[in-house]
C-alpha cells in the first residue's frame, strides 16, 4: 500500500480521495486508468457521451437513468474526484475503514446505496417518487408485451404498499422502509478490482 | 421397311407403363429402367437426413416433451428403434461412424456452430477457468477414471486381466469427452447464471480439442510395448504444438477471410460461401498436420466473425447464421440418431463389472474433479462458484457424439475393442437418458429453494430488480473485467490496425451502433409489414390523455389473484440483468435480438422524451408502447408511414431527431455532433427518408407541430451535447 501511493502523486486529489471515500489505494488507481481510457479526447473529464461508448449500457434497460446518476443538474462534466465519490456508493459496506472526521455517514452505508437507487427513480429532485416517475422506470423494465393498463395496476398497488402518508407518491423514508428486508448491501454492492 | 423400326418407340415417352408395340426378339429400347446403385449413395444420404428431421419435427408437435426429455434422448430412442428395424431384417445401417466420414464431414459442422455462436465477451472472461476445466480436467478424469479401471482389472473375477494400462487410458480417454448440449438448453431455460453457462459451454467446445490429442497419444502409446519418461515428455510438447498451431491456423484462416469479405461487396450472392469454405478450410489444413483441427475451426470462427459480420450485406449475415445453424442441427441430429441405430446393430460385448465400474468411476472422478478444480481456481475468479454451480457443472457432464465417434475408430488390434464400445454406448446412454432427463427438476429444485417470490411485495420485487440493473451498469461503467487491461490493449490495437485492414470502409463505429441500425432496420421493415389502423393519430392522443386522467382517479382495491398476476407480469416481462446471459440462447436456436431491440427501443424513446419537457410524455410513449401489441381500441394504432416524414419540414423537429440520431451512433456523435446544428440537416433527411429512422417517426404522433416547436430548443440548440433529461435543480 505504501509504496502505491506514491504512484497516485498524479491522480488530481489522490490522498483526498483515499480518506473520503473507502477505496484502497491499488483501487484508486485502477478507476483512474479506467477514468483515463474512457476520456478519450484526454480533457480530464468526462461527459455524458463519453460514459455513453460503454458498450453493454445500452442494453442496460436504465442505462440512461445510470448515466444521468453521475451528472447532477447543472454539471456538464465529471472530473474524477466526483466518478470516484460516486463509485463510492458501490462498496461494500464492510470494507468501511475508520477515518478520523468523517463528516457524515459514508456513501457505502445502506443509506447511501437506497438514497442512490432513490434518486433514480426520482429524477425531478423533489424527494418523492411520484406516480409517473415509478410508470416510467416499470416501462423501461418490463417488456414490450406488458400493456399499459397492466403498467398502471402494478404502480398503483406499489404505491399503495409503501405510501404510509396517502400523498399518492413514494418519500425516501417510504421506500427506505418498503426495503428494511432486503439486505441492500448485498445487492447493491460490487466488488472493486484491485 | 424393317419390322425393327417400327418396334422402336418414341424416346419422349420413356415411361409409359406397358408397351404398345410387342417386343421383337433383340433388346429393345427399355421404358422404364432402374438405375439404383448409381444413386444409391446420395439417396440413402437424403432419406437418412430426411428421417432425422421428421424425428426432430415429430418431438415438436408436442412441445412439452422437448422441456421434460431432452432431444438428445428422444433422437436416440426413435434410433433404436430404427435399428431394431434394420436388425430384424438383417440390414446393415451405413457406415456413417466411419473415421473419415465422421471426422471430416459430421464433425466439423457442429464445431463451426459452436463456435461461430459463441458468446465473446463472456467467453474471454471466463477464458482461464474455461481452459482450466478443459484442460486439467479431462486429463485429471482421463487419468484417474484410467487408473481406476486398471486397478479393477486386476481382479481376476471380472475376466478382464488382457487390458494393459495404455488401453485403459484411451479407453478412460474416450469416455472423459463431456458433451453437455443437452444441459446447455436445460441451464439456458433456467437462466443459470452467466458464469456456469459459458464455463460449460467452453469446456464442452475445447476439452473435445483435449481430448482428440490425448486419444491421437494414448493411440500412439498403445501399440509401444515401454513408455519411458521422455516419451511422456514428448507427449506434453505435442499437447502444445497441437493446441496453439490448431489457434494459430484458425487465426490465419480468419483473418484471410475477413480481408477477402473486404472486397465482395460486388458478389454478394457467394459471400456466405467464403464463410465456410474458409473455415472448413481451415479444419482440413489442421488435420493434414494433425493438430487439433478443432480448435482451429473455432478460432476461426471466433476471429471472423466480427470482422465479416461488418462487412457483409445483411441478408448475406443472415443467410450464414442460418446455414451454420442448420448444418449444425442436422449433424447433431443424425450422430444422435445413428447413435441409436448402432446401438442395436453392432455385435456387443458385455462385462458386468467393467462397464458398471466404468459408469461408477466417471461420475466419481467428474465429481471429485469439479470439487477440487474449482477450490484451485476459485481464487482467481472475480465471482467464485459455489456449490450450487458446481453441482451444475459436476452433474452437467454428459457424453455424447464424440465419445461415440472415437470409440469406433480405435485400432483393431486392441483385443478388447467391442467390450469399449459396448461400454462407451452403456455410458452414453445411461448419463443422457439420466442426468439429461433428471438435471432440469434438480436444478430447479436446488434453486426453488433461494427465494421465496411470493412473499415479497411488487415494491421489493420491482426495486431489487432495478438495484441489479444498476449494479450490472455499473459494473460495466467501471469496466471490471479481471482481464480488463488486456483487453484494453486489445481493443486500441484492433481499432487501429485490424480494423483498417479487414473492413472496407473503416469507421470508428462501436459495435453497438452497428447492431442498432441493424435492429432499426429490422424493426423499420416489421413495421411495415404490420401497418394497419388509422393514419391519424389526434384521436389516439385525446383517448389516451383521458385514460391517464381517468387511471389516475380510483384507488383499486388489489385481490390477491390481482397480486399474483402482477408477481408473474413482473417475473416474466422485467429485463434480466447482463443482457448477454439471455442474448446466446442454445444450440438449437437463432440467437434471439428481440429483447434487445425493444431495449434499444425503449432508449430511444426516453432519449426524445427527455428533450421534450411537459404534458406529453406519458402520452407518447403510450402511443409508441401500444404499437406493438394488439389492443383493444383501434385509435391506439397510430402507424406512421413513411409518408408522414416528409411533412416534416420544420427545422427543429429535424434538428430533433438530428440529435437523436446523434446520440444513438455514438462514435460518430462526437465529432459530428461537436460541429454545430447547422450542418446536420442535410445528410440526416437521407437517412430518414430511407426509413430506417422510421421509428424514430412514429414517436411524434401529432403532438401539434406548434407545440413542438415550442419546446425548449434553445437548451438543446446551444447545447447539442446535452442529451440527458432535465433534472429541475431542486435540492434533495
Amino acid at each position: 500500500m505504501g509504496s502505491n501511493s506514491s504512484n497516485m502523486n498524479h491522480i488530481p486529489d489522490g490522498q483526498q480521495l483515499l480518506q473520503d471515500t473507502g477505496f484502497s489505494a491499488a483501487q484508486i488507481i485502477r478507476l483512474y486508468e479506467r477514468f483515463e481510457f474512457l476520456d478519450k479526447d484526454n480533457t480530464g473529464h468526462l461527459r455524458p457521451e463519453d460514459l455513453e461508448t460503454v458498450p453493454d449500457l445500452d442494453m442496460n434497460p436504465i442505462g440512461a437513468r445510470i448515466i444521468g446518476a453521475f451528472f447532477p443538474p447543472g454539471k456538464e462534466t465529471l472530473d474524477f474526484g466526483s466518478f470516484v465519490r460516486i463509485l463510492a456508493h458501490f462498496l461494500p459496506a464492510d470494507s468501511n475503514r475508520t477515518r478520523a472526521g468523517a463528516q457524515q455517514e459514508p456513501a457505502n452505508s445502506t443509506t447511501g446505496k437506497l438514497r442512490f437507487a432513490f434518486q433514480l427513480y426520482d429524477q425531478d429532485r423533489d424527494g418523492k417518487i411520484s406516480r409517473d416517475e415509478l410508470l416510467q422506470v416499470l416501462r423501461s423494465m418490463l417488456g414490450l408485451q406488458v400493456t399499459e393498463e397492466q403498467l398502471q395496476c402494478i404502480a398503483e398497488r406499489a404505491i399503495q404498499e409503501a405510501d404510509a402518508d396517502k400523498d399518492d407518491a413514494i418519500s425516501f423514508d417510504e421506500f427506505r422502509k418498503s426495503l428494511e428486508k432486503v439486505d441492500i448491501d448485498h445487492k447493491m454492492s460490487i466488488r472493486f478490482l484491485r | 421397311i424393317p419390322i425393327s423400326a417400327v418396334t422402336i418407340l418414341p424416346p419422349v415417352k420413356p415411361d409409359d407403363g406397358p408397351q404398345a408395340f410387342p417386343n421383337a426378339d433383340k433388346a429393345n429400347l427399355p421404358v422404364f429402367t432402374m438405375d439404383y446403385p448409381r444413386i444409391q449413395i446420395p439417396f440413402e444420404i437424403t432419406l437418412w437426413v430426411l428421417l432425422a428431421s421428421f424425428a426432430k419435427i415429430g418431438f415438436h408437435v408436442y412441445h412439452k416433451i422437448t422441456i421434460w426429455v431432452p432431444e438428445s434422448c428422444l433422437l436416440i430412442s426413435i434410433g433404436l428403434i430404427v435399428g431394431g428395424i434394420m436388425f430384424s431384417v438383417h440390414e446393415e445401417p451405413p457406415a456413417v461412424l466411419s473415421s473419415n466420414v465422421f471426422f471430416l464431414y459430421m464433425l466439423p459442422p457442429i464445431v463451426l456452430d459452436s463456435g461461430y455462436f459463441m458468446p465473446t465477451r463472456p467467453f474471454f472472461e471466463n477464458i482461464g477457468t474455461v481452459l482450466w476445466f478443459a484442460v486439467v480436467g479431462t486429463l485429471w478424469n482421463s487419468i484417474g477414471i484410467g487408473m481406476s479401471l486398471f486397478a479393477i482389472c486386476q481382479i481376476e473375477a471380472f475376466g478382464v486381466q488382457d487390458i494393459n494400462l495404455q488401453e485403459n487410458l484411451l479407453f478412460a480417454t474416450i469416455i472423459s469427452a463431456v458433451d453437455p448440449v443437452a444441459v446447455l438448453s436445460v441451464f439456458e431455460d433456467v437462466s443459470v447464471n452467466e458464469q456456469l453457462y459459458i464455463v460449460v459451454f467452453g469446456e464442452c467446445l475445447f476439452n473435445d480439442a483435449v481430448t482428440v490429442v490425448l486419444y491421437n497419444m494414448f493411440n500412439f502409446v498403445a501399440e509401444m510395448p515401454v513408455v519411458e519418461p521422455v516419451d511422456v515428455f514428448l507427449g506434453v510438447a505435442r499437447f502444445f504444438v497441437v493446441g496453439l498451431g490448431g489457434m494459430g491456423f484458425g487465426v490465419l484462416f480468419g483473418f484471410v477471410a475477413a480481408f477477402t469479405t473486404r472486397f465482395t461487396s460486388r458478389v454478394r450472392e457467394i459471400e456466405p460461401l467464403f464463410i465456410f469454405m474458409y473455415s472448413y478450410l481451415a479444419y482440413l489444413v489442421a488435420e493434414l498436420f494433425a493438430i487439433s483441427s478443432i480448435m482451429a475451426i473455432v478460432t476461426c470462427a471466433l476471429t471472423m466473425k466480427y470482422y465479416v459480420e461488418e462487412n457483409v450485406s445483411q441478408r448475406s449475415c443472415t443467410t450464414i447464421r442460418h446455414v451454420v445453424k442448420m448444418l449444425g442441427s442436422i449433424s447433431e441430429t443424425l450422430i444422435f440418431f445413428f447413435l441409436g441405430v448402432v446401438t442395436i446393430t453392432t455385435e456387443h460385448e458385455w462385462n458386468w463389472g467393467y462397464i458398471l465400474f466404468t459408469l461408477l468411476f466417471a461420475f466419481i472422478w467428474r465429481g471429485l474433479g469439479v470439487l477440487v478444480l474449482t477450490q484451485i481456481i476459485n481464487p482467481f475468479r472475480t465471482i467464485p462458484f459455489n456449490m450450487k454451480d458446481q453441482f451444475g457443472l459436476a452433474y452437467g457432464g454428459l457424453r455424447g457424439a464424440i465419445s461415440f465417434a472415437l470409440v469406433f475408430t480405435l485400432p483393431d488390434n486392441i483385443g478388447r475393442k467391442q467390450l469399449f464400445v459396448t461400454a462407451t454406448i452403456a455410458i452414453i446412454l445411461f448419463t443422457v437418458f439420466l442426468q439429461g432427463i433428471s438435471i432440469r427438476p434438480l436444478i430447479e429444485y436446488i434453486n426453488v429453494r433461494r427465494t421465496n417470490r411470493n412473499l415479497d411485495t411488487i415494491n421489493v420485487e420491482v426495486h431489487c430488480r432495478l438495484m441489479e440493473h444498476t449494479i450490472a451498469g455499473i459494473e460495466d461503467l467501471c469496466g471490471q473485467w479481471s482481464h480488463f487491461y488486456w483487453k484494453d490493449k486489445f481493443m486500441k490495437f484492433n481499432n487501429r490496425i485490424l480494423r483498417r485492414i479487414l473492413i472496407r470502409d473503416n469507421r470508428a463505429e462501436s459495435s453497438i451502433v452497428a447492431l442498432y441500425k441493424k435492429l432499426e432496420l429490422q424493426n423499420a421493415m416489421e413495421i411495415l409489414d404490420t401497418v394497419t389502423g388509422d393514419i391519424s393519430a389526434a384521436p389516439s392522443i385525446v383517448s389516451l390523455y383521458e385514460e391517464k386522467k381517468s387511471a389516475a382517479k380510483p384507488k383499486k382495491k388489489f385481490k390477491a389473484a390481482d397480486l399474483k398476476n402482477m408477481h408473474d407480469i413482473l417475473s416474466k416481462n422485467m429485463y434480466k440483468i447482463r443482457q448477454r446471459t439471455v442474448a446466446f440462447t442454445g444450440k438449437h436456436a437463432l440467437p434471439n435480438d428481440s429483447q434487445t431491440k425493444e431495449i434499444l427501443i425503449r432508449r430511444h424513446a426516453s432519449i426524445r422524451r427527455s428533450l421534450r419537457p411537459g404534458s406529453f410524455q406519458t402520452t407518447v410513449i403510450c402511443s409508441h408502447r401500444s404499437r406493438f401489441q394488439q389492443p383493444a381500441r383501434s385509435s391506439s394504432r397510430a402507424m406512421m408511414p413513411l409518408r408522414r416524414l416528409d411533412t416534416l419540414q420544420e427545422a427543429p423537429s429535424v434538428d430533433t431527431l438530428n440529435e437523436n440520431t446523434g446520440r444513438t451512433e455514438r462514435g460518430m456523435s462526437r465529432t459530428k455532433s461537436s460541429s454545430s446544428d447547422s450542418r446536420v440537416p442535410a445528410p440526416r433527411l437521407d437517412n430518414l427518408r430511407n426509413g430506417q429512422h422510421e421509428v424514430e417517426e412514429e414517436e411524434q404522433p401529432s403532438s401539434p407541430p406548434p407545440a413542438w416547436v415550442a419546446e425548449p430548443r434553445d437548451n438543446a440548440a446551444q447545447n447539442p451535447l446535452l442529451r440527458r433529461p432535465q433534472w429541475n435543480p431542486k435540492k434533495m
